[in-house]
């Protein structure tokens, strides 16, 4: 006892000087009145706290482990009934039919209001599929996501304004533009350590923030661009009033006029990129390059020794991920019709890389649910909005602790000898 | 030995294969390997012996490209390889195994042997993601090519099997069947009989033989198993204290004196 | 730029080694860290921030006690400062990154950037998101030049950094050369299974490794609140951002080599603020980081790692 009482003792002194700054203090400034405002009282809260759970420490662990014991043999109970049945290739098509057409007959029944929030979680999906390809698949950190969010954000409205591009057109454009830039980013780093990228997207993230607030004649400054036409359904306009040579929708069909058919409209785009977004990633994952992002990953050394060229697959990764966040920078920019540098700040960049960390790196299908709980909650509940970001980071740290690999984890398909399937049953 | 046959046209007969001169590996304070030079020809299976920390391993990583010699010259096929990447030389035909074998472990056994071929295929993005029929083709014969090898290493039956899950024998085989695919001119085998039982030694024994008749390559080996070595190699370089000692037939390396010193200590 | 003035050269080459000071001071902890255990601790500059918000604290509190002695000011401010930062920087090891020893280098690396977002905007919680500040509380300097045109000037509290910062940096490089401790931390960053074998407690190490690097990083935040009397939530951000680039500047690892990136990129932003747009110094740093890494990897002072194959 004497032992766990001194621990106790020092964890709880350790706990006063870490938070007395913080809490227990405010600096109150007056005018020219400078005064220290004491609230001691959330400091000897935690304090208290601290040294009982630091002085029961053993005991309540042995409570714990009792208490734990059944709970989690019917925890790997249901988790590997529901492992099997997704595992399945047959349930695994049906449950993501089932997804795809809920998705589809959904904004039809629900208020314009939550299909718009949905379309801006359909966003951070893409966003959080395309991270997922450098930080799941490549096992690199880039920190500065939302740069390459801007780029294409910004090629499409600079675009758009300036030479009246429509968005069919600023889409590959956009996407293109900001796979050039992570290219040309990732060209002298990639041939370093890996960590050398997240610091140097870190940088990258805020110079470009720092770019886009100071060349007022190309982005217009603090101002942002707006006017950034809505796409169009193969010609056909979702305004109440056509454009001079162009139709509205709404007059094509012979309908009525309702606003919700251009959010409706929005939202179905959001999802068809969305799916051709996981088309891809798919794909790749089967092709000889998603095959030599996960051999990168788990050796990079053996990799060399037969010949493959790590600078170039990591490269690739790069600017593919980077790629599909200046799509989905285009139709953010479509979607909200002005943009100014406050969305492509660092915050977006760690949002991102909470919902694939959250989602567990690498699984698609966690990416994706991840990200609309992140972006559904805060509308949810409004409070929530100021401890957003002080979750986020909890949730890296506890997540890295507790479930590395997400809470869903990532199954890359592997690759079978067709004809000797059978031999390994 | 009739090496003059397999010669392709047009290469001086005399030029070795891998020829390395004067080479020394400096670490800080610690000269690892000092002047080493031994040629490997065509074909041959060349062994390079000595006892722990001798610097054996650090003169296949100077070969390798995986460090950069602080002197002397590396040269395949007459062309200095010394300064290149480590995956350069790889793609000129030089790949090895590693002393604690480096499968890629949570990968099946079919995969290892395709991201091998990875420089052989089509890697573009377009083609596969429209998959064009030469990439179908490309792609279905890479599966064919593993099918091959793992035929001829015995691992076929565990070819979807993970990497990680074999037995620590079958995966010394899998990491050579792995090198065999890329149709190397050099093989380089790093204590490849480390941890196998008698009968694997054999089976080993009896592979590397097979390899270099049928299949054209020379193998540079490092290895402590005596009479693997003894009975194997055409070549011996025997290292100590990061020097060479001597150079010559096993015959000649059973009998050397200074040998048999490094090895049984001084009396 | 009506051409080239010698003095304003030179007051461009005081203000960057007083910025250069502090670069030097946040760089040590990042580069010893990354010295030992290969990881790029992202919530470092989130300890300078800290240890800002508690210099500004302790000395506003020390002027409503009426202590105006400029020395006790700075020895008070200085303890109490490292005391809350060097505990940041052990919990922090201890909570956030003692447990991920050994996993795949992601890991640690998102936990790190996990701390970095959690601590700021737990400072925000706490302390509110706007600029706190305070009278200065050393003022005045030198000047030199001639009358009616360009002077030179040289603030006491310039000299003060620059006093303060050659102090410490000497201490640690004597901790580092002579001390017990010291030599376990040299041996770890050779080879850290090796020292462990040797039978060094490699977890003490480290975790003196960060108490160090915070411990610096304190002295850093309080000299910046002294100096430029503002304290924000989001100051160790940049700082941590310039910081990093100056101990890769100077070569990952070396702690001369942090001490000699974070002078050199000091200078350089002086510079281009001085004769380029005051906005793009940012961008200059930016830039020099590119360019090292282009260039010469391994830094000015910095030795080639040779992986283990």
């Amino acid at each position: 006892m004497p032992r766990a009482l001194s621990d106790a003792l020092l964890a709880a002194a350790l706990t006063a000087v870490l938070l007395t700054p913080i809490f227990g203090l405010h600096i109150r400034v007056d005018g020219v009145n400078v005064s220290l405002n004491r609230t001691p009282m959330p400091v000897i809260v935690a304090v208290v706290i601290v040294f009982l759970l630091r002085l029961f420490q053993q005991p309540l662990q042995r409570l714990w482990a009792k208490l734990r014991a059944p709970a989690s043999w019917r925890e790997n109970a249901l988790t590997a009934a529901l492992g099997q049945t997704v595992q399945q290739p047959r349930y695994r098509l049906a449950l993501w039919l089932l997804l795809l057409a809920a998705a589809m007959i959904w904004p039809f029944t629900a208020s314009r209001g939550a299909v718009d929030v949905m379309t801006l979680a359909l966003i951070y999906v893409m966003l959080g599929l395309g991270l997922n390809i450098v930080v799941g698949f490549a096992g690199l950190l880039v920190l500065g996501y939302a740069a390459f969010y801007a780029v294409g954000a910004y090629t499409y409205a600079y675009l758009a304004q300036q030479y009246g591009l429509s968005f069919w057109w600023g889409l590959p454009l956009a996407g293109g533009l900001a796979a050039l830039t992570g290219f040309l980013l990732g060209l002298p780093v990639l041939r370093l350590r890996g960590d050398y990228l997240a610091i140097v997207t870190l940088g990258f993230g805020e110079i470009t923030r720092l770019l886009l607030n100071n060349l007022n004649s190309l982005t217009g400054g603090p101002d942002g661009i707006g006017n950034i036409p809505r796409p169009t359904l193969f010609g056909l306009e979702f305004n109440r009033v056509a454009s001079e040579d162009g139709t509205a929708f709404h007059e094509f069909f012979g309908l009525d006029y309702s606003g919700n058919h251009g959010v409706i409209f929005m939202y179905l785009l959001g999802l068809a990129l969305v799916l051709a977004t996981l088309f891809v990633i798919n794909r790749l994952l089967r092709m000889p390059l998603g095959r030599a992002w996960e051999a990168l990953r788990e050796d990079e050394t053996a990799c060399r020794s037969l010949g493959l060229n790590p600078t170039v697959i990591k490269l690739s990764a790069l600017t593919l991920s980077a790629a599909f966040a200046g799509f989905a920078g285009a139709f953010f920019a479509a979607r909200q019709g002005y943009i100014n540098p406050e969305s492509f700040t660092f915050i977006e960049s760690a949002m991102v890389l909470a919902i694939v960390v959250l989602g567990g790196m690498g699984s698609q299908l966690g990416v994706m649910l991840a990200a609309v709980a992140i972006t559904v909650l805060p509308e949810l509940a409004r409070e929530f909005n100021e401890y957003r970001m002080l979750a986020f980071g909890l949730v890296m740290v506890l997540m890295m602790m507790w479930r590395p690999q997400g809470l869903i984890p990532a199954s890359r398909p592997p690759q079978k000898l067709p004809e000797h399937a059978e031999a390994t049953q | 030995m009739s090496l003059a046959a397999a010669l392709p046209a047009g290469q001086p007969a005399d030029q070795p294969l891998l020829a390395v001169r004067n080479l020394s590996m400096r670490f800080g304070g610690l000269l690892a390997v000092d002047n080493v030079a031994f040629d490997v020809r065509r074909g041959q299976i060349f062994a390079i012996i000595g006892p722990n920390g001798a610097g054996k391993t650090t003169v296949f990583n100077c070969v390798g490209g995986f460090y950069h010699p602080t002197t002397g010259s590396v040269a395949l096929d007459g062309q200095a390889i010394n300064h290149l990447p480590s995956h350069r030389i790889a793609r000129l035909g030089l790949v090895r195994t590693f002393q604690n074998v480096r499968l890629f472990k949570t990968m099946s056994v079919v995969e290892n042997l395709l991201i091998s071929q990875h420089t052989q295929l089509e890697t573009r993005l377009l083609p596969g993601l429209f998959k064009t029929p030469k990439y179908r083709r490309a792609e279905a014969e890479a599966l064919e090519r593993a099918a091959f090898w793992l035929e001829k290493v015995g691992l076929l039956a565990v070819a979807n099997r993970e990497a990680g899950n074999l037995a620590y024998g079958q995966q010394r085989q899998l990491e050579i069947a792995r090198c065999m695919i890329t149709h190397p001119k050099l093989l380089m085998l790093d204590e490849p009989a480390a941890g196998l039982n008698p009968q694997e030694t054999r089976d080993l024994d009896r592979l590397i033989n097979e390899l270099r008749a049928n299949h054209e390559v020379a193998v540079l080996l490092i290895e402590h198993d005596m009479s693997l070595v003894m009975g194997i190699s055409d070549e011996i370089l025997v290292m100590e204290y990061g020097r060479p000692i001597a150079t010559g037939a096993p015959a000649e390396i059973r009998s050397n004196p200074k040998v048999i010193k490094a090895y049984l200590g001084e009396e | 730029m009506s051409g080239f003035s010698f003095l304003e050269f030179l007051q461009q080459i005081i203000n960057g080694l007083t910025l250069g000071s502090i670069y030097a001071l946040i760089a040590i902890g990042y580069t010893m860290v990354y010295g030992i255990i290969g990881m790029i601790n992202f919530a470092h500059g989130e300890i300078y921030m800290i240890g800002a918000y508690v210099g500004l604290m302790v000395i506003t509190g020390l002027g409503l006690f009426g202590v105006h002695s400029i020395t006790a000011i700075l020895l008070v401010t200085l303890a109490i400062s490292i005391l809350v930062t060097g505990s940041y920087g052990w919990t922090v090891e201890r909570l956030a990154y003692r447990p991920l020893r050994g996993s795949p280098r992601l890991v640690p690396l998102i936990s790190a950037i996990g701390v970095s977002i959690f601590l700021q905007n737990y400072v925000q919680i706490g302390q509110g998101a706007r600029d706190v500040s305070m009278q200065p509380v050393l003022t005045g300097g030198w000047r030199f030049g001639p009358e009616g045109g360009f002077q030179v000037y040289v603030s006491y509290m310039q000299v003060l950094i620059a006093v303060i910062t050659v102090a410490f940096m000497s201490g640690l490089t004597l901790f580092i050369g002579r001390s017990r401790m010291g030599r376990a931390c040299r041996a770890c960053s050779e080879d850290r299974g090796m020292a462990n074998l040797l039978g060094i407690d490699t977890d003490r190490v480290i975790a003196l490794t960060f108490v160090l690097g915070a411990a610096l990083a304190a002295v850093a935040g309080v000299l910046v609140s002294m100096y430029y009397g503002l304290v924000n939530p989001f100051i160790g951000f940049i700082a941590g951002l310039k910081a990093f680039t100056a101990a890769v500047l100077g070569g990952i690892g070396s702690i001369p080599g942090a001490m000699l990136g974070g002078v050199v990129l000091g200078l350089a932003e002086s510079f281009a603020s001085a004769y380029l747009q005051t906005e793009y110094k940012d961008v200059v740093a930016f830039a020099l980081l590119i360019l090292v890494l282009l260039v010469r990897p391994t830094g000015l002072l910095g030795r080639p790692d040779v992986e283990k194959v």
